[in-house]
């Protein structure tokens, strides 16, 4: 058994010269042009810049020389990420006309590798919001149903992939915003363990939780995606100076002699059509040599409110900067203390406004110690717990979400109902631990379900070889209706 | 750990203040609302006996990165100040800071 890899033949075949990058980023923007005024998956589409370093690919090629392992393959970056002299936006507008002045270094090692970048997706605010509903340039709709939301806060970076307009497309995951927009989207996406992949240039939200990952059609591209943007950066302080796990060499492995712990407070809250899933992509790993077991963590319950103390805590420190001086919207007033409050006051939308008082809030005087401090014994309770699950599974199976994507509109109103859509996802990024969602048929409403393997820390290798399992296992899934591009 | 008391309107027009967030009336009742909301949802955190547990600020501590304290290229000026709002003699204009003759 071999995984499908469709941007790895992609690359092949414009390393080969069988196909021009020209062409290849031609096709992709026509199907941009086609279907996006409806998905409203990009914030920016860099036609011009795009065409112009296909052209470097091919001639590179043309010299016979390699452009690397993504020669030719267009990406599509989450607008959190920066490009030098191109807008990043982070679907606010207090960052009003801000062309960065360097790129991130997962953006140079794109281009490195002969990627070439097709544009920015929408995502919620500041990546605060689990449905890209929280953007101020609108939502982003769900290709398998406008009606719906794609999941966030990368909605626009999972639907651009599910719509076909790009094969591969970063993402970042604070609380699971990788993870759950490609379950919802119907995509592969994976959150890495942190400090695997450079953090220089990707917009901070909650500093200690952010990580910047792959979203793809296939595990097989999100592995050789994930094998392009890791590894030691000394750019950031907290990027890992030890060996990054190469996946794709891994990929077709199989899981025989693995033992899989299918966590059981992940399926709790879980829909009864999802949960199903679940148990069958456990089948799907047992029918292929792992032994599946129970497994029990039980202090990631724990995960969500500890979650929504430490990172709007994070948060309202790293938003502080957004004050009207160096860069983005100015609001002007007669001094600077009114200059920075009008600016923040109409540069931040509402929940980017919530989580800044929430936490301001809980690093206050009188009640840091009750809520923060709390909040990252918690977190220490949640590793120690998953340490010991660890000691009995190689890797832990669950939902990536609760339900399917739900309809827009459905869960504005209510920030903590919201929150509930990231119960799956968060233990991860609380631990620091990888995890991957991996597409598995549709739930009873004919949405995509997304299942999620979650493993210790630097175990990306392990994640993906089961997580081709259970691709190679899953049903089928109608093509999305909204899709234009072509899936291969 | 007992909780600490509800968050009041008054709470969070002070931190309103502190995060340089001007609210309108509306705004301060919607907040105070959902914030209680969450913070509610968190008693069940701040409740817990976790005396003794060390706090965990990072996942995968990395701690003293240093490097060689050696002259390197950094942002070019130019482009960095050309996208602040005001600028004057290769800085950053602010308007005048409170208390401060105009």
């Amino acid at each position: 058994m071999s995984a499908p890899r469709p941007s790895v033949l992609l690359a092949g075949a414009v390393r080969s010269g069988a196909r021009s990058a020209v062409d290849v980023v031609q096709e992709h923007l026509a199907a941009i042009d086609a279907g996006d005024d409806r998905v409203h998956a990009f914030n920016l589409v860099m036609a011009d810049q795009a065409r112009t370093r296909a052209a470097e690919v091919d001639r590179i090629v043309a010299g016979g020389d390699d452009p690397g392992p993504l020669a030719g393959v267009p990406v599509a970056l989450k607008d959190n990420l920066c490009t030098r002299g191109v807008p990043t936006t982070c679907s606010s507008r207090i960052l009003d006309g801000w062309r960065p002045p360097y790129d991130a270094t997962v953006v140079t090692r794109l281009e490195r590798a002969g990627a070439v970048v097709v544009g920015k997706t929408n995502m919620d605010e500041f990546a605060m919001g689990s449905s890209t509903e929280t953007s101020a340039f609108g939502p982003t709709r769900n290709p398998h149903d406008p009606g719906r939301v794609p999941g966030g806060s990368s909605g626009g970076s999972a639907a651009a992939v599910a719509a076909g307009f790009v094969p591969l497309a970063l993402g970042s995951d604070t609380g699971g915003s990788i993870r759950q927009p490609a379950a919802l989207c119907g995509v592969v996406g994976m959150k890495p363990t942190y400090g695997t992949v450079s953090r220089y240039g990707l917009v901070a939200f909650a500093s200690s939780l952010d990580q910047v990952g792959p979203i793809a059609t296939t595990v097989a591209d999100a592995a050789l995606l994930f094998d392009v943007i890791g590894g030691h950066d000394p750019c950031d302080s907290t990027s890992l100076n030890r060996p990054t796990p190469r996946v794709l060499s891994v990929l077709d492995d199989g899981v025989a002699g693995l033992t899989v712990g299918v966590l059981t407070e992940l399926l709790d809250g879980a829909d009864p059509d999802v949960a199903a899933r679940v148990h069958q992509a456990a089948e799907a790993l047992s029918a292929a040599g792992a032994r599946v077991e129970e497994a029990s963590v039980p202090e990631v319950t724990l995960g969500l409110s500890a979650y929504y103390l430490i990172a709007p805590g994070e948060a309202s420190s790293n938003l502080a900067r957004y004050d009207g001086v160096r860069y983005g919207l100015r609001v002007e007033a007669e001094d600077t203390v009114a200059m920075n409050t009008a600016t923040r006051s109409a540069g931040f939308g509402p929940e980017v406004k919530r989580r800044i008082m929430l936490g301001t809030y809980v690093l206050s005087a009188g009640y840091m110690d009750a809520y923060y401090n709390q909040a990252l014994r918690v977190r220490t309770r949640i590793i120690q717990g998953f340490d010991k699950a660890y000691r009995r599974c190689d890797v832990l199976l669950g939902p990536t979400a609760p339900t399917t994507a739900f309809p827009l509109g459905a869960k504005t109103g209510d920030p903590l109902t919201m929150y509930l859509s990231d119960v799956c996802t968060i233990p991860s990024n609380l631990a620091g631990h990888p995890a991957i969602s991996v597409p598995f048929g549709p739930g009873d409403d004919g949405l995509p379900v997304g299942v999620q393997l979650l493993g210790p820390a630097l175990t990306e290798g392990t994640l993906v070889r089961a997580a081709a399992v259970v691709e190679a296992a899953a049903p089928i899934l109608d093509p999305p209706a909204l899709a234009t591009g072509a899936r291969s | 750990m007992s909780t600490p008391d509800r968050i009041t309107r008054a709470d969070v027009a002070h931190v309103a203040d502190l995060a340089r967030l001007d609210l309108t009336e509306e705004e301060l009742d919607l907040f105070t609302h959902q914030l209680a909301q969450v913070l509610d949802h968190a008693a069940d955190v701040a409740s817990l006996d976790l005396v003794g547990v060390e706090p965990t600020a990072h996942a995968m501590a990395v701690t003293n990165v240093l490097r060689p304290d050696e002259l390197r290229p950094c942002l070019e000026r130019d482009e960095v100040l050309g996208q602040a709002p005001s600028v004057e003699d290769h800085r950053f204009r602010v308007p005048r800071i409170l208390g401060e003759a105009p």
